[in-house]
């Protein structure tokens, strides 16, 4: 049940408004192992069975921090354009809640490893807008709760809840913007035009996996709006659970109207934490805090602070990959792209999978039109994003690879991605499986050419007195007949032959 | 012979046992004879394991059959504070928040300890979450000192250094967040060691104070205070805040103080430690010290540490703010005890009254001083105060070390104070650990030796001897010195 809510038309919100975003995204590091504790670091898994005494927080136990999870902070925040603490600690943030093992989180506070960056980021018309970074610092994540009984799965209502620590302690690294300014009307394309550019980015880093949908990327949307008559700021809220690139947009977008709708029947927005519903699009507040929340910061006494040495943050910053925005300029040049088309894969989310399928030895010609066209409708019809398709960027160059062999024609390369598509296996398994090799042996051909002239003896007589175009009709046959599996150029000159 | 292996030390039993003299079950059997024999008295076991303690002394006993090198303490039963996780076996910290909780792993010291062939006893008791000087604050009832036992054994590892003073073990652990092994050691006339913070894993030590918490070894003699020592300090990567340094060698150190000879070594009395409120025969048997160690060769002369006298107060607002933020995670929701789950109270019902049932009142006051100490607004104030004055005591303790290789004072201002005496009054009671402090705040080792009895109550009394970081066996040199030059002063008759 949602309350209904007024909303402002958003042109009116444009006009009157000025929307300030702020966007803090925690991301889940694919290190091997916890962040200070020993415990696989894996997504799933039977409930509780990724735990230890330190994830637990059990008495006694004490957490040791995983350096591997330092590097990742450290290169992300270099790939950020930030500059790297020389000594930062780890706090306690102390607040009572099932699903945190010691009732503290453990998490940087006010001494950050990596602080002031940007990241510039590019809206789908190609413009570039250059998005400050606050800081980036480590923490663990918690448990998750299943709250079983209720009608929305929150705790609302429910008549008990279930706890699954296998992730807690799991690390993340939580990312978040200086206020964004001036973005108009264009506010909600920002904010998803970031959330795009970082994930690309710590993708290139592979430092996570960056799975909005299984929470390995999560973003909390800070909006506020400024009117234009006085300028001053205005008061934000902060939309969790906003788990798509597209929920990022309309959650922002949906505060901007409900925000403005508040503010012009003289109202005042309360500065709280809103729940984003996909299915709705719409937020509605967070449950109530009868009191202030003060967590009680202070250094956290079982970790010694971290000094990385210069030396280790240079030969880091050697080890940052291509970077997603070099990379686009580099294949433009490469491949002579022209900024439109550039701009086209990159918004259909198409590049990456390009470079790879060229990686795995196709020509971006060839590559090209798979995932611009076939593909992007595959992924269209079943509702994902084009990464999601079960289908990898190497099986695609086979595809490819087979009918520049003559061993495929297009037609059947494309039967051949639907098998991949169906989870029959790889393109050469399911080639073989649904038996879609061309017939390329000539007596076949001939036979069936035969077959077919006799057939339709008066088209057979026009192709004889010089009307060629009339074999298409007798090609057309052979193609049912051999049900598709022929390659048609071969089958007209078959027919051609026959009929000289 | 059973009195015999009671009284023995830990070095003495070690050598028979090893020899194939006597067995370690015979030794363990004795010693758990002696635990059923006086415990009601004195009540320094929360748990023994018979079974347990007997099993290992088996293992110990066959190895020496076979020939097998063993460790150097290997056999010799051990009373454990029940601030360490044992696997399978009850672990309370004293509190009835964790009855019945049987840890699923060990605490770092407890696998060295069982790794070297040591025998655990038992569980002994302590002041709840190792909050307190006196060992009342047990939800399982005090402990009561052997010497009297209408008097406190000291706190908070009571039990520990009683169940020494009454010969149910010789040699016990403790864990010292304010002086917890030391002042329990000067009141009940054993040996307390506070090692360097860091020299000894806390992996597994129920947090109280986590950077002030040390554990370390307790005795009736330095030597065997010196042999448990070095089988449980050493790095450990479990514990960020272990010290990845070789162990300072503290066996060798004891034995050539036993030569007797200090020249040349330089003391310092710490005069912060003295005067008002000292008890006269504490100040008295301090002296005969101070000339003991004079007659040893050691110089000795006045050293002023002006920022100890903030040390008390500064130790109330780190400790309990850090033990309101440790002690968070005893909720009712995953192990211990769980008050009001009656299918109609909400998780933060059920947590509150959990806590409030299962903390007693010394261990809530400390969480609401400590929750108040933290609190936005009053964090700079109180916590980051007290932090720049932990910043002083160390630069006093670097500044005196400058010109002295140790520092000495009484343990304690007072011996042994009546069960019940200081119960209702927490600023006396806190009293106990103003010499003991400094120490914990700095992360320098300090140690407690007995200077005899005090002659107004006949009460042991206890020599504190402090030393650098990593210098640990500065101290035992000092104090094994002092200890054969002090002779025996006899025991407490049970």
């Amino acid at each position: 049940m949602t309350a209904l809510v007024e909303l402002m038309d958003y042109d009116e919100v444009i006009e009157k408004y000025d929307p300030v975003l702020g966007l803090e995204v925690h991301v889940e590091l694919h290190t091997n192992t916890k962040m200070f504790c020993g415990c696989a670091n894996v997504f799933g898994g039977e409930p509780n069975t990724n735990t230890c005494p330190i994830c637990l927080g059990l008495p006694g136990a004490l957490p040791v921090v995983n350096a591997k999870a330092i590097e990742s902070a450290m290169r992300i925040g270099l790939a950020l354009n930030c500059e790297i603490a020389e000594w930062c600690r780890f706090a306690r943030k102390n607040y009572f809640y099932p699903d945190m093992p010691k009732n503290f989180q453990t998490s940087q506070y006010d001494e950050p490893i990596a602080f002031n960056g940007w990241l510039d980021v590019t809206l789908d018309d190609g413009e570039v807008i250059r998005v400050e970074i606050e800081r980036a610092h480590m923490e663990e994540d918690t448990g998750k709760s299943l709250h079983v009984g209720g009608a929305t799965g929150r705790i609302h209502g429910a008549e008990h809840s279930l706890l699954d620590y296998n992730r807690a302690g799991v690390p993340l690294i939580e990312i978040v913007t200086k206020m964004i300014p001036g973005t108009k009307e264009r506010a909600p394309e920002v904010a998803r035009a970031y959330v795009t550019a970082l994930r690309d980015l710590l993708k290139a880093l592979d430092v996570s996996d960056v799975r909005m949908d299984q929470g390995s990327l999560r973003c909390d949307a800070n909006v506020s709006l400024s009117p234009k008559t006085t300028g001053a700021l205005g008061t934000r809220t902060e939309t969790k659970n906003v788990n798509s690139l597209r929920s990022v947009e309309r959650a922002v977008r949906f505060e901007m109207t409900r925000q403005a709708a508040v503010l012009e029947s003289g109202g005042e927005v309360t500065q709280e934490t809103r729940h984003f519903d996909e299915s709705s699009g719409s937020t509605s507040p967070g449950r109530k805090k009868e009191t202030a929340e003060d967590y009680r910061y202070f250094p956290e006494p079982d970790l010694v602070p971290i000094a990385p040495s210069r030396e280790w943050v240079e030969e880091l910053r050697l080890t940052l990959p291509e970077l997603p925005w070099e990379r686009r300029a580099r294949i433009q040049k490469d491949w002579n792209l022209t900024d439109e088309v550039l701009r086209d894969l990159v918004n259909a989310g198409a590049l990456d999978l390009i470079i790879a399928t060229v990686e795995a030895g196709a020509k971006p010609d060839e590559a090209r039109p798979w995932w611009v066209s076939y593909l992007a409708q595959q992924a269209n019809t079943r509702g994902v994003e084009l990464t999601d398709l079960p289908i990898t960027p190497a099986q695609v160059a086979r595809v490819i690879e087979l009918v520049n062999t003559g061993a495929l024609t297009n037609k059947l390369a494309r039967e051949a991605v639907n098998g991949v598509l169906e989870g029959e296996g790889g393109p050469d398994e399911v080639v073989e499986k649904r038996g879609l090799k061309v017939v390329s042996d000539d007596s076949a051909l001939e036979k069936a050419v035969d077959e077919a002239l006799a057939a339709q003896p008066d088209v057979a007589q026009k192709i004889r007195d010089g009307k060629v175009q009339a074999a298409g009709a007798i090609v057309g046959a052979v193609m049912k007949a051999t049900k598709g599996q022929a390659d048609a150029a071969r089958v007209r000159e078959i027919v051609l032959a026959r009929c000289s | 012979m059973t009195n015999d292996l009671i009284h023995a030390t830990a070095a003495e039993l070690a050598a028979k046992i090893h020899s194939g003299e006597v067995s370690s079950v015979e030794v363990t059997q004795a010693h758990l004879d002696r635990i059923a024999e006086t415990d009601g008295k004195v009540h320094a076991f929360l748990h023994v394991d018979t079974e347990g303690a007997l099993a290992q002394a088996r293992r110990v006993d066959e190895a020496v059959k076979a020939g097998e090198q063993v460790s150097p303490l290997a056999g010799v039963p051990l009373a454990l504070k029940d601030v360490m996780t044992t696997e399978g076996v009850p672990t309370t910290v004293g509190s009835k928040i964790l009855e019945g909780w049987l840890p699923p792993y060990d605490a770092t010291v407890t696998r060295k300890l069982k790794e070297a062939g040591v025998v655990i006893l038992g569980k002994t008791n302590m002041d709840e979450f190792a909050m307190g000087s006196s060992t009342e604050n047990s939800a399982y009832g005090p402990t009561h000192n052997p010497w009297d036992l209408d008097r406190i054994p000291g706190g908070s590892g009571g039990g520990s250094s009683a169940s020494l003073a009454a010969f149910q073990a010789p040699l016990a652990i403790g864990t010292d967040t304010g002086g917890s092994i030391r002042q329990p050691g000067a009141v009940t006339g054993t040996v307390g060691v506070k090692p360097t913070y860091g020299g000894v894993s806390r992996y597994g030590l129920v947090a109280f104070s986590s950077s002030l918490d040390q554990a370390g070894p307790c005795a009736r003699t330095v030597l065997d205070a010196a042999l448990l020592h070095e089988v449980i300090a050493g790095y450990d990567h479990m514990d960020s805040t272990s010290i990845n340094a070789p162990v300072p060698p503290v066996v060798a150190a004891a034995r050539e103080g036993l030569s007797g000879d200090l020249s040349g070594l330089r003391i310092g009395v710490v005069t912060q430690f003295s005067g008002e409120g000292y008890q006269q025969g504490v100040a008295r048997s301090f002296e005969a010290a101070v000339s003991q160690l004079k007659e040893l060769g050691a110089e000795i002369a006045d050293v002023s540490c002006p920022s100890f006298d903030y040390a008390l107060p500064a130790y109330y607002l780190i400790a309990p703010s850090e033990c309101s933020s440790n002690l968070a995670r005893f909720d009712a929701m995953r192990y211990g005890l769980r008050v009001g789950d009656d299918g109609t109270r909400s998780t933060e019902e059920v947590m509150s009254l959990t806590r409030e049932a299962g903390f007693g009142p010394e261990v809530k006051r400390r969480i609401m001083i400590g929750t108040y100490a933290l609190s936005s607004g009053y964090y700079d104030a109180y916590y980051g105060s007290a932090q720049k004055v932990r910043t002083l005591i160390t630069q006093d303790f670097a500044k005196a070390f400058e010109n002295f290789d140790v520092l000495i004072s009484p343990t304690t201002p007072t011996t042994a104070f009546k069960i019940g005496e200081r119960a209702n009054d927490p600023m006396a009671m806190y009293k106990a650990d103003l010499c003991t402090i400094p120490a914990n705040l700095a992360g320098t080792p300090a140690m407690s030796v007995p200077s005899g009895l005090s002659d107004e109550d006949g009460m042991p009394v206890g020599l504190q001897i402090m030393a650098p970081a990593l210098q640990d066996h500065r101290m035992y040199r000092v104090a094994a010195a002092y200890e054969a030059a002090r002779g025996a002063f006899g025991g407490p008759s049970l």
